[in-house]
């Protein structure tokens, strides 16, 4: 399992002290961010923001982070975080004369942002490639499958239609398509949701990407077929040594899939880590309560599900101070005025807050809205889930689809 | 689809009766005797032979009599004769005028498909932008100009000014020959297929609109095709339902609707015909012209139904 072989060289020495020293700058990890010149996507400052006449919706407002060859990145947030618009920025795929994207990416020393569409069009489908959320819209109604297994392995590899075809039919099989080759005649409305998502990784590998942006490729299927999808992922991306960058809302399905997480919160990267120190060490309060929301199957019947309280940000106005502090349990004066900085914990953990999870002054925090009785603190304390339960909740995912994982 | 075949015919069936059912009465309810017509002012002076003619017409029957009539001879394939023009099988009138007519139609569609899916597309591509705006400006002139305005335009310059064409008439190519049969189809096909192509770019343009915001339009970009290529292989079959239903209503509209082209050009078409019938009380023709273009709507409908499932596969199970 080269995934997991992958992380444990991250995460030596995870069971650490809190280093003391843990506060550093953020321009140190600037520097860090470029520190492997194997890295196959350096996305830089990235910010996509939508012109309505309401005024500005800051969707993605300033993410960096890299990723590395054969590397898996979960980003992980609710809806309206800005992480189905970070994946379609990196595809230059947000239309619209109101649409203003800034920053950088680079993808094997080629930006992706800021440029026209026409001189990526090689790139697209050949080197970076996309699984979409609902398999029912990204399939279109009319047009065969197997045209749209190969038409663009036709166009980037310049292969004659019989070869596509013998190609394509590989694919289906590989991606478990029974009866392939009927299938390749067939339409897509005469697949299941879980075929036609095969249909559409299918599509996606069909060139040997090296890098495959999936956004959120099982939210719209049955539970029981999402587990099958997301492990032919996983080992499609073994196979073939491809970078993924996995966007989902559920923290449960990057758990056993990804090296490393970067949490999104209003159009920013609120904490990142390696899968396994993210799990074991939460730092950022909505990480926490994002973990916290993963209902338990050792609940009892009819337990309250662990909400976050109030609503996502408006991304037109954006809270000040830290976006968070509106629902954050911890939040103190400080977090309403002053934005917080990114912090490199260990070993490339960047989380931003003020009042870290797990801190001397997280406590303190916690102690003092609880005592004045702050609505978002006492919900969270009245839903009884205690740090502990916490912690011990990371573990159990990490436990439970990492062996699951090995099971497909 | 056995079953399908069996209600769509049995809706036909009952689309002609209720459709010759109503025009029998509208034109019976004229004013103004075919009898008349028939023998001019000098008969009409003597009485027997009025009295005579309007009995062998059947005009004296009560109208469901004579519709009755009617339909049953209709049933076997008679359409009964010409009341003006003794001796004019009604059946002929109608073989010897629907090919010049529908060939017109056909010609003005295609005329107009030609011009109105490229336009509707840019329009789509390019929303908003100026390109989408003088395209809309055009097709704002192309709708409001009437289609005989556009033929005078088209005679004037291109037969007086540039003496390319010939003003007016008609080339049969039984005649003729296709060539020159061409030369007098083309003018008025255009004046018909002006607007249409403005109707239609309006449709694929909107319908283009909608298209493009599909996922799969996005999940085709995310795949490195060409602008061009998904436009045309990805966007425009999913665009062109609300396209084939309008081509199908105008097409029938425009069988019997194109007397003013063929008054302005002087061609022998059906709605000509169908005028002159009119005005000469000549119950018969219009009769024999009125059940064949229903009969024509009914199975141009039934032919656009099947090409839905042409154009979107869904359909086809269901």
């Amino acid at each position: 399992m080269p995934g997991i072989r992958n992380f444990t060289l991250v995460i030596r020495g995870e069971r650490r002290e809190r280093d003391p020293s843990m506060t550093a700058t953020s321009s140190a990890i600037g520097g860090r961010l470029n520190r492997d010149s194997d890295d196959l996507l350096v996305v830089e400052d990235l910010k996509t923001h939508f012109e309505v006449p309401a005024g500005m919706v800051k969707a993605v407002d300033g993410v960096s982070f890299s990723l590395g060859r054969g590397r898996t990145l979960g980003v992980v947030g609710e809806s309206g975080s800005g992480k189905t618009v970070l994946s379609r920025t990196l595809m230059n795929l947000n239309l619209g004369s109101n649409v203003h994207s800034s920053g950088s990416a680079i993808f094997e020393g080629r930006q992706l942002v800021g440029v026209k569409p026409k001189q990526l069009r090689d790139l697209w489908g050949l080197d970076i490639a996309m699984v979409f959320q609902d398999p029912m819209t990204s399939l279109n109604p009319v047009v065969k499958v197997g045209r749209q297994v190969t038409e663009h392995i036709r166009k980037h590899l310049g292969v004659s239609k019989a070869e596509a075809r013998e190609t394509a039919i590989q694919l289906l099989r590989s991606v478990r398509i029974p009866e392939a080759e009927s299938r390749f005649e067939a339409y897509p409305h005469e697949l299941s949701g879980g075929m036609r998502q095969r249909v559409s990784i299918a599509i996606a590998l069909a060139c040997g990407p090296k890098l495959l942006l999936a956004d959120e490729p099982t939210t719209a299927l049955d539970v029981t077929v999402q587990h099958q999808i997301l492990n032919l992922l996983a080992q499609q991306r073994r196979e073939r040594n491809m970078a993924m960058v996995l966007v989902t809302h559920d923290l449960g399905v990057v758990a056993g899939r990804t090296d490393e997480i970067a949490v999104m919160y209003a159009g920013r990267i609120v904490e990142k880590a390696s899968t396994k120190v993210l799990f074991s060490d939460v730092r950022h309060p909505y990480t926490e309560a994002l973990l916290r929301s993963i209902p338990k199957t050792s609940n009892r019947n009819h337990t309250r599900l662990a909400a976050i309280a109030g609503r996502p940000p408006d991304l037109i106005n954006p809270p000040s101070g830290c976006k968070f502090s509106p629902r954050c349990p911890y939040a103190q004066p400080k977090c309403f005025e002053e934005e917080p900085p990114e912090v490199n914990a260990f070993e490339d953990h960047l989380f931003s807050c003020h009042y870290p999870v797990g801190t001397e002054e997280n406590k303190a925090a916690w102690d003092r809205n609880l005592a004045a009785g702050r609505p978002e603190t006492v919900a969270v304390a009245t839903g009884s889930v205690s740090e502990v339960d916490i912690r011990a909740k990371g573990e159990e995912i990490l436990a439970d689809l990492t062996t699951s994982e090995g099971a497909d | 689809m056995a079953r399908l075949m069996l209600v769509r015919v049995a809706r036909l069936v009952a689309t002609l009766l209720v459709v010759t059912f109503l025009s029998f009465i509208m034109t019976s309810l004229l004013p103004g005797d075919p009898a008349v017509a028939i023998l001019g002012q000098d008969g009409v002076q003597n009485e027997e032979l009025l009295r005579q003619v309007q009995d062998d017409l059947g005009l004296n029957d009560p109208i469901i009599v004579r519709y009755v009539n009617w339909l049953g001879s209709a049933l076997s394939g008679d359409l009964g004769e010409s009341y003006i023009n003794s001796g004019q099988e009604v059946s002929d009138v109608i073989a010897d005028r629907v090919p010049v007519t529908a060939q017109l139609a056909v010609m003005a569609i295609v005329i107009a498909l030609i011009l109105a899916i490229p336009v509707g597309i840019l329009g789509a591509y390019k929303q908003g932008r100026w390109q989408d705006k003088a395209s809309s400006a055009g097709v704002q002139v192309a709708l409001s100009v009437p289609n005989f305005i556009t033929g005078i335009f088209l005679i004037w310059f291109l037969s007086v000014k540039l003496d390319l064409l010939p003003a007016s008439n008609w080339n049969r190519i039984s005649n003729k020959g296709i060539w020159a049969n061409l030369q007098t189809a083309i003018m008025p096909a255009m004046a018909l297929g002006l607007t249409q192509a403005a109707i239609f770019s309006r449709l694929v343009r909107s319908d283009m609109v909608a298209t493009l915001k599909e996922n799969y339009v996005l999940a085709a970009r995310a795949k490195g095709l060409g602008d061009g290529y998904i436009l045309a292989r990805h966007a425009l079959r999913p665009s062109s339902l609300s396209l084939a239903t309008i081509i199908g209503i105008n097409f029938g509209a425009l069988l019997g609707g194109t007397v003013v082209i063929e008054t302005l050009f002087a061609i022998p078409g059906l709605g000509f015909r169908l005028i002159n019938a009119i005005s000469q009380r000549d119950i018969m023709v219009i009769q024999g012209i009125t059940v064949f273009l229903a009969v024509v709507y009914v199975v141009i409908n039934f032919l656009v139904d099947l090409f839905y499932s042409v154009l979107d596969p869904r359909i086809r199970r269901n």
